[in-house]
């Protein structure tokens, strides 16, 4: 296309990265790392506590201490998997580093009765669910689809195809609401959908779609979305010229950008909305504001696209560096506290290299099975041809 | 298959004369009078009762949380109810014409199909897709297809199509029964043009099976849907004019098919002809026609015949009869696997 075919359809030539366009600038003005849009922000990225209007909460020492050692635990495993890849342990693997403080509040702002809907990057929401991470590991070895059941940990199997797990979020939330779980008043009994996505995921049909049901049906649904400011090489400005937490005005209900990358405002944030929706006043947008560290994935090169000088203003904002930073400030933590927790962290990744490498790869047979609860007839039978042609090489031997 | 669900709601229903339109609609009454976990979801299956009118007063029985008019977005419909599912409830899912399955086409071939195969059958899903299908109702673009092809092709998912309100009936409630998921294929041209004794305390045959709708010596066809009709009409006709006799099958399901009765059927006769209105290549008589050539190689006088739907899009409906498999079609085909 010429230039002045693209200026005749009013397409900008270039654009200058602008704050409202949800860009993150090493030269944010206040240092927040907003990206120059209201931000819930209740720990600086130096480590200072300070003051929301609509979220402030107080918290526990239990609980500081929780979200720190989780997202050490965490940035540890995700670690650990990076390495199985490179040894070969692992087909690929999806890091999370980076984005442990988004997922670790969201993550601890749950009760047991919610539901999660994870991508495939959730491993820090999944760690709170209770699920072991080895049993994360089975997907990127190739050995299963993910091995928990999501009925024993409230959270779903992960899910590659971009934003499809929203949908299923929002009707997960409908049953619920015909569970008569919603808007009860018991704490005990009032339930919620936790639907992760990413920046990438807001363009897809799929999101808008759940927006619109749950809106239409006050459907009890968190929507989560982690603006890591990348999907693979593209950059978020690309799926939203808006920031995407003002996407849910649109549709109908709130939405609100949070500090993704401070565990504090990403926990206070979730519980209130968690809390809103599980009362029955119906969805709402979170759009976690971090960054994602590491590669797309383990076959991803991000020097092709990014630069060392925006990873590392990042760096600066690291959500484990900053909670650390305030904990030792309040002296809730020491050397000790550190180093027993590096040992709790060592035995961790000791403990999934071995299980990583221990897990049996499936039986060839065993497909057939899980395709359906009542196998068919013919499906048997073209198990029983191939087992018998693999039997025909044993023969053989 | 739950079949407790199945007899519980059987008895005091007596002997109606309906079409099938009216069946289905008996049909999805009775499964969700047995389990109150079934749902009904799509666009206008609420207040209008469906642009069919197959869903008609159920919305009035049953009300608006099991009989939900849902925003038009066809991957939403199915895409939430993956999540009921997840969460217990049985969906079912109107697809309002076969042309618009496809922005749901990667809900149900991605998730819907795969999610017990993902969770190892800790997560199924019991739903059914029921998807009005094939063509003569002068209807415009992509209100006339026949995209089965597109779901038989997809492991995980199970693929019927009734021809007759009594099936229609029968076969609606043991798909909604079943823990896999179901794409229900309704004729829609045949919706409201006819009518069959329904006995609701007759015993159904079970869902994946074919049955023979005449029997006959000398050419085996088999078809299924809209399309069985045709090939009665042309067994009639044959048999009227002292033509070749045909042993006529309605295939009923389409994944898993059940093609004993044909393979049984084809030994005596040595001659088949496939008759569908989907496309022809790999198209489901593709398929059919293999395995007739595995199992019945020998018996075989001539190739397997199809009598389909050309590999064009679906025409402009002034000529779609002319598209369309007919009697004089099937006819043609029965004569030249004669002669072959």
């Amino acid at each position: 296309m010429s230039e002045r075919a693209l200026s005749a359809v009013n397409v900008p030539t270039s654009r200058t990265p602008s704050p409202v366009r949800g860009v993150p600038t090493p030269t944010d003005p206040d240092d927040r790392g907003s990206g120059g849009a209201p931000m819930v922000q209740l720990l600086t990225p130096a480590g200072t506590r300070v003051h929301d209007s609509e979220y402030d909460l107080e918290f526990t020492v239990e609980e500081l201490l929780a979200f720190h050692r989780d997202m050490v635990l965490v940035r540890r495993f995700d670690t650990e998997a990076t390495a199985l890849q490179r040894h070969g342990e692992l087909g690929i693997w999806a890091q999370v580093l980076g984005q442990e403080a988004a997922q670790i509040g969201a993550g601890h702002a749950l009760k047991p009765q919610d539901f999660v809907l994870p991508t495939y990057r959730e491993h820090g929401v999944a760690w709170c669910r209770g699920v072991d991470p080895v049993n994360l590991l089975g997907l990127f070895r190739g050995v299963d689809g993910g091995d928990w059941d999501p009925h024993d940990h409230n959270i779903a199997l992960y899910t590659i195809v971009i934003g499809a797990q929203v949908l299923h979020a929002c009707g997960y939330a409908m049953g619920m609401q015909r569970d008569g779980v919603v808007g009860t008043g018991d704490p005990d009994v009032d339930a919620a959908v936790l639907a992760h996505f990413g920046d990438g995921a807001s363009a897809q049909g799929d999101v808008n779609e759940a927006m619109v049901f749950a809106a239409s049906f006050n459907a009890p649904v968190v929507f989560f979305c982690q603006n890591n400011q990348w999907a693979i090489s593209v950059p978020t400005t690309t799926q939203s010229t808006v920031p995407l937490y003002q996407r849910s005005a649109g549709f109908g209900f709130p939405g609100v950008r949070v500090d993704g990358n401070d565990v504090l405002a990403s926990y206070a944030v979730t519980k209130a909305a968690l809390q809103r929706a599980r009362s029955g006043e119906g969805p709402m947008l979170i759009e976690a504001f971090t960054y994602r560290m590491g590669a797309h994935t383990t076959t991803d090169d991000p020097t092709r696209y990014r630069t060392a000088a925006e990873v590392e203003e990042w760096q600066r904002r690291d959500p484990i560096a900053r909670l650390e930073s305030y904990l030792r400030s309040e002296d809730l933590i020491d050397d000790s506290w550190l180093a027993e927790l590096a040992e709790e962290a060592d035995e961790l990744g000791s403990r999934l290299r071995t299980a990583c490498k221990a897990l049996p790869d499936p039986d060839p047979l065993s497909p057939f099975g899980y395709v359906h609860a009542e196998l068919p007839a013919e499906l048997a039978a073209q198990r029983d041809e191939y087992a018998a042609y693999l039997a025909s090489f044993e023969d053989a031997r | 298959m739950n079949a407790a669900a199945l007899t519980a709601v059987r008895p005091e229903a007596t002997t109606q004369n309906v079409t099938l339109a009216k069946a289905l609609n008996l049909g999805l009454r009775e499964a969700m009078a047995a389990d109150d976990k079934v749902l009904l979801m799509g666009e206008d299956v609420g207040t209008l009762g469906g642009v069919f009118r197959v869903t008609d007063g159920l919305k009035a029985e049953f009300g608006a949380d099991r009989v939900v008019d849902t925003p038009l977005a066809e991957s939403g419909i199915v895409g939430t109810a993956v999540g009921l599912a997840m969460r217990g409830y049985r969906p079912v899912v109107e697809i309002q014409f076969d042309g618009f399955v496809y922005p749901a086409y990667d809900q149900i071939v991605c998730q819907v199909a795969k999610m017990h195969t993902r969770s190892h059958g800790r997560v199924p899903m019991p739903m059914v897709i029921r998807i009005p299908f094939g063509g003569g109702i002068g209807a415009v673009e992509h209100h006339s297809e026949s995209p089965e092809a597109q779901f038989i092709h997809t492991p995980g998912l199970k693929v019927v199509a009734c021809s007759n309100p009594v099936d229609g009936y029968w076969m609606l409630q043991q798909a909604i029964a079943c823990d896999d998921p179901v794409i229900f294929l309704e004729p829609k041209r045949q919706y409201h043009s006819g009518k069959a004794e329904l006995d609701p305390s007759a015993d159904p045959l079970p869902l994946f099976a074919t049955r023979r709708v005449r029997a006959g010596d000398d050419v085996t066809v088999i078809s299924y849907g809209p399309q069985v009709k045709t090939c009665l009409t042309a067994a009639e006709a044959s048999a009227g004019e002292d033509g070749p006799s045909l042993d006529v099958f309605d295939l009923r399901t389409l994944s898993p098919f059940d093609l004993e009765p044909i393979f049984e059927s084809v030994r005596r006769t040595g001659r088949a002809v496939v008759v569908h209105e989907a496309h022809r290549t790999l198209g489901p008589g593709a398929e059919v026609a293999a395995r007739i050539t595995e199992e019945c190689f020998f018996s075989l006088e001539a190739p397997v015949h199809r009598v389909t739907g050309f590999d064009t899009p679906y025409p402009p409906s002034r000529i779609e009869h002319q598209w369309l498999p007919d009697l004089d079609r099937v006819l043609d085909a029965v004569d030249r696997t004669l002669a072959f």
